[in-house]
């Protein structure tokens, strides 16, 4: 089975990314090959086994829902593309 | 004597007799630095001044027997108040953290003065740092081979002696095949035992930070420090503190090591399977019981980690937006418009390939076929492994199928650059710890690695066994990186 144009270009809106004509057919080769070698998984007898949630035994891990001061405001926003007044600034919404 | 040959627990040795100072340590590595950094291209970023001035601050405070004033690099996905953390990206090529990861903070509190960051594949995806935005890292043995990846620029740096130690990140094999390919000894911890916090997170459940260093002593040393809970990563365990160190005891005898048969077929380059098979006979030499065992997960493992990992990452890629960080693209109108173009033009081919990759496979219509099948196959692999430790102390594989490739010779193809984990991402999927080491070269005089797994928390286990080997055939006595260009 092979990925359709119309599938890639549905996922690739999901994932926000922008995927040019030119790219099509190697972005679709790509996740043709992967997942034709993932077929492999088909062989693994897994009927009876659960899924792995969290990569180590369930265990809960349970702390008191505290505000903490992270203190390092002018860090944060050093880092924005765009800000005005402390504020990140982004494009009208409404 | 050249400072920069020094490991780190010989530089201690040279510490506490007042037979160096942390300056001229650290100025010994800034100068190694820039004769050969134009050769290796290891750095994304050098600290010269405040490397020095850490160094100067140690020596005025006075040597304290431990980690003060002995210089490190860190894995630029690492997050460093002061220094940029760019993950190689485009993305974060102007990202200064406005707080430090805590294993970063860790080193901070031992007093070590931070050389620079080390380059990766973007985002931490590959297995060659060609994906590295920023530069191409060579491999110290061979200029015009891979050094590995992702923590290519860490590895590259140690072998070359640009860096005593350094830190890197391992979520399939980033930490222990770019260790294999530059002839250096990483550590994959088990998951869970060092935080993650400020690691800037590729696929959650299977990233880990961890030690690349020159030998095994200085691998517990840089564990004992990064090792702990810690309560802003809720994945890492909080158990009893281990001192490393004490279970290097030079003694095998008695130890049980499994060979398990897959991971020497086909695929595997005979040169390597050969040295494997040398070391093999060593360890039986020393006193180690050593048997083959069956261990039919790697394959299976490989397709359960693109599945699960590129899933993980299509998540946590999500928050690159161009809004409070990172790129922004400079033609928009509409919000929307402004996520698609920062995330097109800010991140490289190979990350997008995967969030792509990611997105399909816990999309509608293909999540149960896909993700959760992988997340039942991982359980599969886990029980594999279990039943292996119940058995054996210590799993012994290959690190990487091949030795160091040529620059540019996957780089077209994916799929066969994945390849280059098949030996390593089991280990990420069954959370277990693995150390790769150095066993032999091959007759080009490449690096050949061996691995080490032991079950989880078992990092004792292997860090003896490796440590053993290492003694009995001194690799580092014998072999150096020669920076050849042919």
């Amino acid at each position: 089975m092979s990925v359709g144009k119309e599938e890639l270009l549905h996922i690739a809106k999901l994932a926000d990314l922008k995927v040019d004509d030119n790219e099509i057919e190697k972005y679709i080769k790509n996740l043709d090959d992967i997942l034709d070698y993932v077929k492999i998984l088909e062989k693994v007898p897994i009927n009876d086994l659960d899924e792995t949630i969290g990569a180590n035994d369930n265990f809960n891990v349970f702390r008191k829902d505290e505000v903490k001061e992270f203190g390092n405001r002018q860090g944060l926003l050093e880092n924005a593309p765009e800000k005005e007044r402390d504020m990140y600034k982004i494009p009208k919404v409404l | 004597m050249d400072i920069t040959e020094l490991t780190v627990h010989e530089l201690q040795d040279k510490l506490n007799n007042k037979e160096l100072t942390s300056e001229q340590i650290t100025k010994a590595y800034i100068d190694r630095i820039n004769e050969k950094e134009k050769d290796v291209g290891a750095f994304v970023t050098v600290c010269e001044n405040e490397a020095l001035n850490e160094a100067k601050k140690a020596d005025a405070e006075g040597y304290n027997g431990a980690f003060k004033g002995i210089p490190i690099g860190i894995k630029d996905n690492l997050n460093t108040t002061g220094i940029k953390t760019t993950c190689s990206s485009k993305m974060l090529e102007n990202f200064v953290s406005p707080y430090d990861a805590t294993v970063v903070e860790k080193v901070k509190q031992e007093g070590m003065p931070i050389l620079g960051k080390l380059n990766m594949d973007e985002f931490a995806m590959g297995s060659s740092t060609e994906n590295s935005y920023i530069k191409v890292t060579h491999n110290p043995w061979n200029l015009n081979k891979v050094p590995g990846g992702s923590s290519g620029g860490s590895a590259a740096a140690v072998s070359a002696n640009l860096v005593p130690w350094a830190l890197g990140s391992d979520t399939g094999g980033s930490i222990r095949q770019p260790a294999s390919l530059c002839g250096v000894v990483g550590l994959k911890p088990t998951y869970g035992l060092v935080s993650r916090y400020g690691l800037v997170a590729f696929a959650s459940s299977l990233d880990q930070v961890g030690p690349i260093t020159k030998d095994v002593k200085d691998c517990a040393m840089l564990l004992n420090i990064i090792a702990g809970h810690d309560e802003k990563d809720t994945t890492s365990y909080d158990r009893p503190k281990v001192d490393y160190c004490k279970a290097l005891k030079n003694d095998v005898k008695g130890l049980k090591i499994g060979v398990p048969v897959e991971f020497f077929g086909e695929g595997i380059n005979e040169e390597v399977k050969a040295k494997l098979r040398q070391a093999i006979e060593v360890y039986k030499e020393l006193g180690a019981i050593v048997e083959e065992c069956s261990l039919n997960a790697s394959e299976y493992a490989l397709a359960t980690y693109y599945i699960i990992a590129c899933a993980e990452a299509s998540s946590n890629l999500g928050r690159f937006d161009g809004i409070r960080y990172g790129y922004r693209a400079k033609d928009f109108t509409t919000l929307k418009e402004l996520y698609t173009k920062s995330r097109t033009e800010g991140f490289g081919d190979e990350v997008k390939r995967r969030i792509i990759l990611g997105t399909y496979v816990l999309s509608s219509g293909y999540y149960d076929a896909y993700y959760k099948k992988a997340q039942k196959v991982r359980t599969y692999v886990k029980k594999q492994f279990d039943e292996q430790f119940k058995k054996y102390d210590v799993l012994l594989t290959p690190v990487s199928p091949t030795t160091a490739f040529n620059i540019g010779e996957k780089k077209e193809n994916p799929l066969e650059m994945y390849l280059a984990d098949i030996c390593t991402v089991s280990i990420n999927i069954a959370s277990v710890p693995a150390i790769s080491i150095p066993c032999g070269v091959d007759k080009k005089g490449l690096p050949i690695g061996m691995q080490l797994i032991g079950d989880r928390f078992n990092e004792e286990t292997i860090l003896n066994a490796a440590y053993t080997f290492e003694q009995k055939i001194k690799f580092r006595e014998n072999y150096k990186p020669e920076f050849k260009k042919d």
